[in-house]
């Protein structure tokens, strides 16, 4: 529906595009470093694509440009079609706030509130004033999550698999176009962890829910739509898994 | 934990100012009660000519000098002036007085006296010496005469003795000893004896004039005001309470001031440890301000975080910190007492300032909260995650 003026919207509507990314660290100094060196790529409406790579090829730094918690230092940046470059501060926010949802590798839930809480956290972030809707849809995510009965504990009481499900709940809470996982799985048991990535996999078919998923996981990895391989900054190969 | 060691921190400071308002504001005010039970808030005396050479014609300077300097001074048109002070809005009370030096005289014994001559009613509801008689009573007819303790066991008379009054002039009456007073100074007890106007004028030998009118006014810190706006009105000399306490107003001023500056002080205080606490607590917390900010918070809602935090301690650390004090004032009350069991001084528990520190301890960690709140909101969100 954002995209809705936009000619030939739906079918090829692309969640994400990027041309030519670059990203370079410590700029304006000698020790000015670029991380991402040209990067294309472009996600539909409820692809599941899967981001691999040796440590340190950029995967994180990528994942933070995407979710425009960082800016590009070359290239151009769509979500929903519409270019990034140009916003303020204050627009990134809302843009963030409503289109893109976050899970790291560790869950950074806040240790002093209930799980319902932590999920209703974006939707305060937004309206500001808890209300009984906000409650609702945090609840209805838990048992999504399968975390009903522990909707009312301090999420310091959880579990690893328990609290990472809860970050996921509180990635999804305003339903963004855009998911991007961080390694969600990597602190995660063998078990916990294919009960998250389920979980994800789940949302992402009942919701079309766009999902950029890194791990070093080749088994979770062939679970996906898609493959994409990035080396020292470059896209080196990607491929849809065979199914 | 910190924020447990903070408010406390907040409440003693807190307590401290408000344990010693209260006693600041108790000294006061029983220093002015003190001071003013015993002495109208201004005096009105004739005017001065010899300190004001200018305003009487030489002539007038001449009859003076030539006056025997015994003789009492009278107040002008005395009437005319008591009834335009008396209309004045922050005048309270008005009580015409004449007096002048006496002997008192008991068989052999002779004393130097004063003797205080006024209207009862209109007296009374100046200095309220019904209240401090010991023995007798105080309604004054024309042959009554009230005498303070210290002289009374001087002469070794008591009520309902006669005591002869003689002026240098030749004048004398006897009079009924009626009352006696504790004025609560052994110098006044000896010196001050109190008549019917119409007794002390005719022996005072000012028949239908008075030596002075005693006012109160409503406001007693604006009496030295009051009282230069009636000299400027009437011409008359208007000596307040404050110029005749000078000293001791002086004195009250000073500790006014050394309790703004404790006051301030304390507040400074309060103002860096609650930052100190913020400031820790944004770096303890950056992952999930990091996080909050990822997820569409915006800086405005980090930094109003922060900010309710300052004031929410500062207010806390108040609420505690009135308790504190209230516990303080009233420890105070029932241990620290009088050979007589009654409180040294009464504290003054103002409720305004209860409200007054609550209002500037949330003020001042507003304030502290302000640096730690921008910090907060600047900090970049990927350096605050990946940390
Ligand atoms: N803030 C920064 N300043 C300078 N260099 C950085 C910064 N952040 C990341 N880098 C460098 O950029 C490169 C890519 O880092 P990035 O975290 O994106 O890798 P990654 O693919 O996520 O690795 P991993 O699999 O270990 O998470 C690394 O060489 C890293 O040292
Ligand atoms: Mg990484």
């Amino acid at each position: 529906m954002d995209n809705a003026s936009i000619p030939g919207a739906g079918a090829n509507q692309s969640v994400l595009r990027l041309e030519g990314i670059r990203k370079a660290y410590g700029v304006g100094t000698p020790i000015e470093t670029e991380v991402l060196h040209g990067i294309d790529l472009r996600l539909e409406r409820g692809e599941f694509c899967a981001l691999m790579g040796p440590s340190g090829s950029g995967k994180s730094t990528l994942l933070n440009v995407v979710g425009l918690l960082d800016r590009p230092t070359g290239g151009k940046l769509f979500i929903n079609d519409s270019e990034t470059s140009h916003l303020d501060d204050k627009a990134l926010t809302r843009l963030r706030g409503y289109s893109i949802g976050f899970v790291f590798q560790y869950h950074y839930l806040l240790p002093a509130f209930t799980a319902a809480e932590n999920v209703m956290m974006p939707m305060l972030a937004d309206r500001g004033r808890p209300n009984d809707d906000m409650r609702r849809r945090a609840e209805l995510l838990l048992e999504r999550v399968q975390l009903t009965p522990w909707r009312d504990s301090l999420v310091v009481n959880m579990s690893g698999g328990q609290q990472q499900r809860v970050a996921v709940a509180r990635a999804l809470a305003m339903n963004p176009a855009l998911l991007l996982a961080d390694e969600p799985t990597g602190n995660l048991d063998t078990k916990s962890a294919l009960n998250v990535f389920e979980l994800m996999r789940q949302m992402n078919r009942e919701q079309s829910t766009t999902v950029l998923f890194v791990t070093h996981n080749h088994d979770l990895a062939a679970r996906c739509d898609r493959i994409v391989q990035i080396v020292d900054g470059r896209i080196t190969s990607d491929q849809p898994t065979p199914h | 934990m910190q924020t447990l060691f903070i408010v406390v921190g907040v409440s003693i400071g807190v307590g401290v100012i408000i344990f010693m308002s209260a006693t600041l504001a108790g000294q006061q005010t029983n220093i002015i009660k003190r001071v003013l039970s015993s002495q109208p808030h201004i005096t009105l005396l004739p005017p001065q000519e010899v300190a004001r050479p200018l305003r009487a014609p030489p002539i007038a300077e001449a009859a003076i000098v030539q006056k025997p300097f015994q003789r009492v001074r009278s107040i002008d048109q005395w009437q005319k002036i008591a009834a335009e002070v008396g209309r004045m809005r922050s005048v309270t009370a008005v009580s015409p007085m004449a007096s002048g030096p006496v002997l008192a005289v008991r068989g052999d014994a002779t004393r130097a006296v004063t003797l205080l001559g006024m209207d009862p009613v209109a007296y009374y509801r100046i200095i309220a010496l019904p209240e401090k008689l010991i023995k007798g009573r105080a309604n004054l007819t024309a042959d009554d005469i009230v005498i303070g303790m210290e002289l009374a066991s001087d002469l070794g008379v008591t009520v309902g003795d006669k005591l002869r009054v003689t002026v240098a002039s030749g004048q004398a009456a006897t009079l009924n000893i009626i009352g006696i007073v504790d004025l609560g100074n052994k110098g006044v007890n000896q010196r001050n004896t109190y008549a019917a106007l119409h007794t002390a004028q005719a022996l005072l030998g000012l028949t239908g004039g008075v030596s002075s009118i005693d006012l109160t006014v409503d406001d007693i810190y604006a009496a030295e005001n009051v009282a230069q706006a009636i000299s400027a009105a009437t011409g008359v000399e208007a000596d307040s309470w404050i110029r005749t306490n000078a000293q001791f107003y002086t004195a009250i001023n000073a500790q006014i001031i050394a309790n703004t500056v404790l006051r301030i002080c304390v507040a400074l205080a309060i103002a860096f440890g609650i930052a100190a606490v913020l400031i820790v607590s944004v770096v303890q917390k950056s992952k999930e301000i990091g996080i909050l900010r990822a997820m569409g918070t915006s800086q405005g809602q980090v930094m109003r975080v922060f900010l309710l935090q300052g004031a929410v301690l500062g207010l806390a650390g108040s609420l505690f910190g009135s308790v504190l004090g209230a516990a303080a004032i009233h420890a105070w009350q029932t241990l620290v007492k009088n050979p007589d069991g009654t409180p040294l001084f009464p504290l003054v528990m103002d409720p305004h300032l209860f409200a007054y520190s609550a209002i500037l301890a949330m003020l001042t960690g507003l304030a502290a909260a302000v640096a730690p709140a921008v910090r907060a909101a600047r900090l970049d969100p990927v350096v605050a995650i990946r940390g």
